[in-house]
């Protein structure tokens, strides 16, 4: 038993130690961006005294800092949308419907993961430029429109799970084939829904890339790129205070999201690794 | 016989309607991508003239293109850094957090932290860290009166770097070892502790031989990551025309692209990353047939 306790302390002490490590930086961003500029390097976690000037600098026209939120909010949505959307229509097809061919698509479909994003790269770009898209938030979130394995899988795995009385009965009640989709799989489908918007949301939010790619210019860019170019702006001179204010707020709304649905996150993580 | 409903008279034409986007997807997006690339790679094309053969031009410049081969050569210190870290640490926090202690809610929630946020945000607080004069870590080093460390230079950058991408991974691996270690029968561990079989020697019999699955998903993911590991590298050490100090092949993809023109030698390159990505899955296959216990 004493044996136990004190191994009972050495997990706490390492737990601890690794966690402060963990949350630290996000300590230091937050009081950070609370200081008067001229404090910006002081080294203490308090900010003494604590001033809103940096949120309020932020919203200043000149950084354009609601137009960076608001396209991230616009393209991160319309993505979760496109794929929830497409991708549980593929789903509900490879899992309820018996058709010629199913399992060589769907085969296809999950050989298609093991294709690396950076192909796609290129030759994507190459069709947005000829289509006059460069510049706008199309590129962005129009390939969620075509599904994706990932998410067709999850939800698939999901609706093979939903009793197949349910279907039958629907049948006999002379449902057709879109109701049953629309009205008895998806609603019974939602704890697989919200795992895949959050999945989708958090990938499209935090995406660099892509947004680099088609929406380089500052103003007219998401978050990312913004925050990206407003680090090379304020790399001489700068003021850090400014840029951890919008650090900050660019993280808050995927905080909040991981805050109130912590479940929905870890049980996701652990789903995509139980897969196989 | 597998189950499904069989679709009726024009209930034919809903099906292929509900799979019309993915089947798009699956033609243009993700074969059609592959196959368009690997016709660019054989191309000299700046998309402003048009394109004109090259024939194996690009491939060539894959093994003589110094800036290239260093790129390669990056990418694979990264991986060879970033891929066991990743794996051991989140494995021994794991491992700790299932000992079934208090306010492992709390703990969860830290270590997976740096994974919901987006890397530029982070990135931006560690180039604070990193700073040479006025940077957190330096400070703690000139407190135990050792000399500064200029942690994001070119003879440091590498470590730096891989420490950043494992901190923000370490949160995935853990959740994936623990819904793991919970699937490990408690009386395994009842029945070694009545042989008084020692703590190391459980872990070392029970816990790592039935965790190999677990063990080999995340080698294989932190693998696939590493090889497209960006955003922290950009935005911790990049310079101007889209140059880093420790330019890995995404970089170089990308700034052969998007900053010089050559679509053509950047496709190349984007096909020989796809295939040692290929290769390397084929080999985790292999090993995962001698070496992986399945229940």
């Amino acid at each position: 038993m004493k044996q136990k306790r004190m191994l009972d302390i050495v997990t706490y002490i390492f737990l601890t130690a690794g966690a402060l490590l963990m949350v630290i930086p996000f300590f230091w961003m937050i009081s950070t961006s609370f200081k008067l500029p001229a404090d910006q390097f002081t080294k203490t976690l308090i900010p003494n005294p604590v001033t809103l000037s940096n949120y309020t600098k932020l919203f200043s026209v000149d950084l354009n800092f609601p137009l960076l939120f608001l396209n991230s909010t616009v393209i991160s949505g319309l993505i979760t949308i496109g794929q929830l959307l497409t991708c549980s229509m593929a789903a509900f097809c490879f899992a309820v419907v018996k058709f010629k061919g199913r399992e060589l698509l769907f085969g296809a479909l999950l050989a298609t993961m093991l294709i690396p994003f950076h192909v796609t790269l290129i030759p994507n770009f190459i069709i947005f430029r000829w289509l006059h898209l460069i510049g706008t938030s199309v590129p962005l979130w129009l390939p969620a429109f075509w599904g994706g394995a990932f998410g067709t899988f999850l939800i698939r795995q999901y609706f093979l799970t939903i009793p197949r009385d349910l279907v039958d009965a629907a049948r006999v009640d002379g449902a057709s084939l879109v109701q049953i989709f629309w009205k008895v799989y998806m609603p019974l489908a939602t704890p697989a829904l919200a795992a895949l918007a959050i999945f989708t949301f958090q990938g499209a939010w935090n995406d660099l890339l892509h947004p680099l790619i088609y929406m380089p210019a500052a103003p007219n860019t998401t978050l990312t790129v913004g925050l990206a170019f407003f680090q090379q702006q304020m790399s001489h001179g700068g003021q850090f205070t400014v840029l951890m204010a919008g650090a900050f707020i660019s993280i808050l709304p995927l905080l909040v999201i991981f805050f109130f649905a912590q479940k929905l996150f870890i049980e996701g993580v652990a789903l995509s690794g139980i897969k196989r | 016989m597998e189950f499904g409903i069989k679709p009726l008279g024009r209930e034919r034409l809903w099906l292929w309607t509900l799979l019309l986007p993915t089947l798009f997807g699956l033609v243009f997006s993700a074969f059609g991508s592959l196959l368009a690339t690997i016709a660019l790679s054989f191309t000299n094309w700046d998309l402003l003239s048009s394109p004109t053969w090259a024939g194996l031009k690009n491939y060539i410049a894959l093994f003589t293109d110094a800036k290239f081969l260093k790129s390669l050569s990056n990418t694979a210190i990264f991986s060879a850094m970033y891929v066991p870290g990743v794996v051991i640490i989140s494995l021994l926090v794991a491992v700790l957090l299932n000992r079934k202690i208090r306010g492992i809610g709390i703990f969860r929630t830290a270590y997976y932290l740096p994974a919901v946020t987006s890397a530029v945000a982070t990135a931006l607080v560690w180039n604070m860290i990193y700073g040479k004069d006025t940077g957190i870590l330096n400070y703690v080093l000139g407190l135990l009166h050792l000399q500064p460390i200029c942690w994001l230079c070119t003879s440091h950058a590498m470590v730096s770097v891989v420490i950043v991408n494992i901190w923000g991974a370490i949160g995935e691996g853990m959740i994936i070892f623990l819904a793991g270690l919970t699937a490990i029968p408690r009386e395994y561990y009842e029945a070694a502790m009545m042989d008084g079989a020692s703590l190391t020697k459980q872990f070392f019999k029970i816990t790592l031989p039935l965790i190999t699955p677990s063990i080999f998903f995340q080698t294989l993911m932190a693998t696939i990551n590493a090889f497209q590991a960006y955003d922290y590298i950009y935005m911790l050490t990049r310079q101007g025309q889209g140059d880093s100090n420790i330019p890995v092949v995404v970089f170089s993809i990308y700034r052969n692209a998007w900053y010089f023109g050559n679509y053509g030698g950047a496709s190349a390159q984007a096909i020989e990353l796809t295939v040692i990505v290929a290769v390397l899955m084929l080999i985790y296959l292999w090993l995962e047939k001698r070496y992986v216990f399945y229940e």
